[in-house]
């Protein structure tokens, strides 16, 4: 059993980037093998949460904590939180020229495994982990030999991003609109990848713009995220509530105005 | 000017004690060469020289060089300092002078003669200094004036063994000396060869290396040409390449440059048939003081051909660099294909690089395009590997070698790219993006 009640406490969490606060006091907390799903309109903050959370240089947190395993991480270099397992799927994975992929994804499960106090992975076990991890996601042979997302397609990119989430096996996903630009097919595999990983160990949390994408990973808890506030908790019927009724029902639930 | 006349007595002595020991075939050339050299001298002009705009060459015009002697050295501590392997046909130059072929009884059709003789057929001594065109540039033809020694490879028609030859050209770095490498090499049809050369060594003393390197890529034929330099501080390089392209030939160049004091490297590729294609790559690293300037040229001069050039620079310390890439497409080169580009990854504040790629283009038929990029890694790059647990300093030794590496992975010599990826990577700073 773990020492500390919920894996993540976000505590009156206040943000500002450049003078403008844009997250305005979230409070959240997500407990082991729990799924959540923040939703909201363009704007409204969520993928800041999700970049928050990972340590992302440029946000200043105002006030507020974010408690990671009992401690606060928010002096927390970010590859020290991703040793700790924190693991954010990115909106728009970066391309590195020159440093392939499979190269780059060694040195990540190394860095991971020598702040854990574990020795590198043997290049044939690596080798044996990355092409069951490939063939989950269903990525070409070629890929992995490339530079990191270098010409990839963006569906290539998110299965690239799921690839590391399998492959690196954090405590905490954060999966930043992993589903944006994805066509069905994609959708379905990367999702795929998603309940592999769900585990009553491990915990996620959706930042997404539409429903879509949890038809196939179910929440457990959905919050809907406007103008830097949760306005609204639930579980997975709220997403769909969201889907027939839109935005403008919970902003009016904000104290927002009406759109007829 | 009264300083320069001066030195360049110096050179005059020198002619004329060497003139006498070199072969006969050469000495019109030489002595034309050194006319030149005696009107027009070193390109020192600050104001209107457009071709030495970003690379002073007075340090260089301001010592007194002698020609650098023949010393016989143990060619084992030359395996230590340059690429080398038992299938390739490895010559050592010492000061510009040949001394020996380390290889194990290789067989090939390849003819490799030594300019030093006096003996030597026309046909093989005709086309030294073809393509050399010294008459406005002094360096050249300080170098053809002086030249004594140098391989003449003669690849025949349909030679396609796939043999490496490996030219050391080593500096011992004496005192105030100038040496004067010189290549030619020339391909019968349908032929290939692939030829490496090392500009290697040097000292703590002032040494100058002024080498011109001619290449006929024949019809159908291929050259895979290698470059690499790495010698002192105390060292000043100015090399020449001038390659000519017959029609359907492939002239594939990769340049490595890991300083020099002050470092040149002017290559010129003229596609004279149709159907030709080059491509030019090159990796520059300068740190320090040093100073590193690839002036690089491409005249098509037919229809339906194809260019490719691709450098990268690494620059760090208070180092400079000067990337000039000029495309010339002229009039009848219809349907050229032509793209150039270079780019930088600045590690210092005190460092600078020149960057002009250019384009002429005459004809009005073509696909062609450029750019140049400097610059340090964006902040989202280091925090998406950050992100992965790596930190700073292994995120940073990734982006760098994976840069450097870009280049190194297209060298198809496999040994030669072991050594290079070793070598050369390992040459590189250990550096820490700060975010």
């Amino acid at each position: 059993m773990s020492n500390f009640e919920k894996l993540i406490e976000i505590k009156n969490l206040h943000v500002s980037v450049a003078e403008t606060e844009i997250l305005k006091g979230i409070n959240l907390s997500i407990g082991e093998g729990e799924v959540h799903a923040i939703m909201g309109p363009n704007g409204s903050g969520k993928s800041t949460l999700a970049n928050v959370i990972a340590g992302r240089p440029g946000y200043s947190v105002t006030s507020g904590d974010i408690v990671y395993k009992g401690d606060s991480i928010l002096k927390v270099a970010p590859e020290i939180r991703a040793r700790a397992g924190i693991f954010l799927a990115f909106q728009y994975p970066v391309e590195l020229p020159g440093v392939r992929t499979w190269q780059f994804l060694k040195a990540a499960i190394d860095a991971i495994r020598k702040g854990n106090g574990q020795e590198e992975l043997k290049i044939r076990d690596f080798d044996k982990l990355l092409e069951e991890k490939r063939q989950l996601m269903e990525m070409d042979p070629d890929l992995v030999r490339r530079s990191v997302n270098e010409g990839f397609s963006g569906g290539e990119k998110k299965r690239n991003e799921i690839l590391q989430l399998a492959l690196l096996d954090p405590s905490l996903a954060l999966l930043d609109e992993t589903d944006s630009g994805l066509d069905i097919d994609a959708l379905r595999i990367v999702s795929h990848g998603v309940n592999i990983f769900k585990s009553p160990e491990k915990s996620i949390l959706i930042v997404t713009h539409y429903q879509r994408i949890l038809d196939y990973i179910t929440p457990d808890y959905v919050h809907v995220l406007v103008d830097g506030k949760i306005v609204r908790s639930g579980d997975s019927s709220l997403a769909m509530e969201l889907e027939e009724k839109g935005y403008d029902w919970v902003k009016d639930g904000a104290g927002e105005e009406v759109h007829p | 000017m009264q300083e320069t006349s001066l030195i360049l007595n110096k050179y005059e002595e020198d002619f004329d004690s060497i003139s006498s020991n070199n072969p006969k075939w050469s000495s019109d050339l030489r002595n034309k060469a050194m006319d030149t050299f005696r009107e027009i001298g070193f390109p020192v002009r600050r104001k209107g020289n457009e071709k030495w705009k970003y690379t002073n060459a007075r340090p260089i015009a301001s010592v007194e060089y002698s020609s650098a002697k023949f010393e016989k050295i143990d060619s084992d501590d030359i395996k230590l300092i340059a690429p080398w392997h038992e299938s390739w046909i490895n010559l050592l130059f010492v000061n510009g002078h040949y001394q020996e072929t380390f290889s194990d009884n290789l067989s090939t059709n390849i003819q490799i003669s030594n300019m030093a003789s006096d003996d030597l057929a026309v046909n093989l001594t005709s086309n030294v200094g073809g393509i050399m065109d010294y008459s406005d540039d002094g360096f050249a033809a300080l170098n053809t004036a002086f030249m004594s020694d140098g391989p003449i490879i003669t690849v025949p028609e349909g030679e396609n063994s796939g043999i490496v030859i490996n030219l050391i050209f080593y500096n011992q770095g004496l005192s105030d000396t100038v040496n004067y490498p010189r290549v030619l090499i020339t391909t019968g049809g349908n032929s290939t060869v692939n030829v490496i050369e090392n500009y290697v060594g040097g000292s703590g003393d002032q040494t100058f290396t002024n080498s011109v390197s001619e290449i006929y890529v024949g019809e159908d034929a291929t050259v895979n040409h290698y470059r690499l330099m790495n010698e002192t501080d105390d060292t000043y390089d100015v090399g020449y390449g001038r390659v000519r392209i017959d029609t359907n030939g492939t002239f594939n160049s990769r340049s490595f440059f890991r300083g020099c004091g002050i470092g040149r490297y002017d290559l010129n590729v003229s596609i004279e048939g149709e159907n030709a294609s080059c491509d030019l790559q090159g990796l520059y690293f300068t740190n320090g003081a040093q100073h590193m300037d690839n002036f690089i040229n491409i005249d098509h001069v037919r229809p339906n051909c194809q260019s490719n050039l691709f450098y990268k620079g690494i620059l760090a310390g208070r180092s400079r660099a000067v990337f000039g890439g000029t495309v010339l497409v002229r009039k009848e080169a219809q349907k050229t294909d032509s793209i150039q580009s270079d780019k930088n990854l600045i590690l210092s504040p005190h460092a600078e690089v020149d960057s002009k790629p250019a384009l002429f283009i005459y004809a009005d038929d073509v696909k062609c395009a450029h750019g140049a990029t400097a610059g340090n890694i964006d902040a989202d790059t280091v925090f998406y590997m950050r992100s992965r647990g790596i930190d700073l300093e292994a995120a940073s030794r990734l982006i760098i070698y994976g840069f450097a590496g870009e280049i190194i992975d297209t060298v198809e010599i496999p040994e030669l790219r072991s050594y290079l990826a070793e070598s050369f990577l390992n040459s590189l700073p250990s550096h820490r993006f700060e975010f």
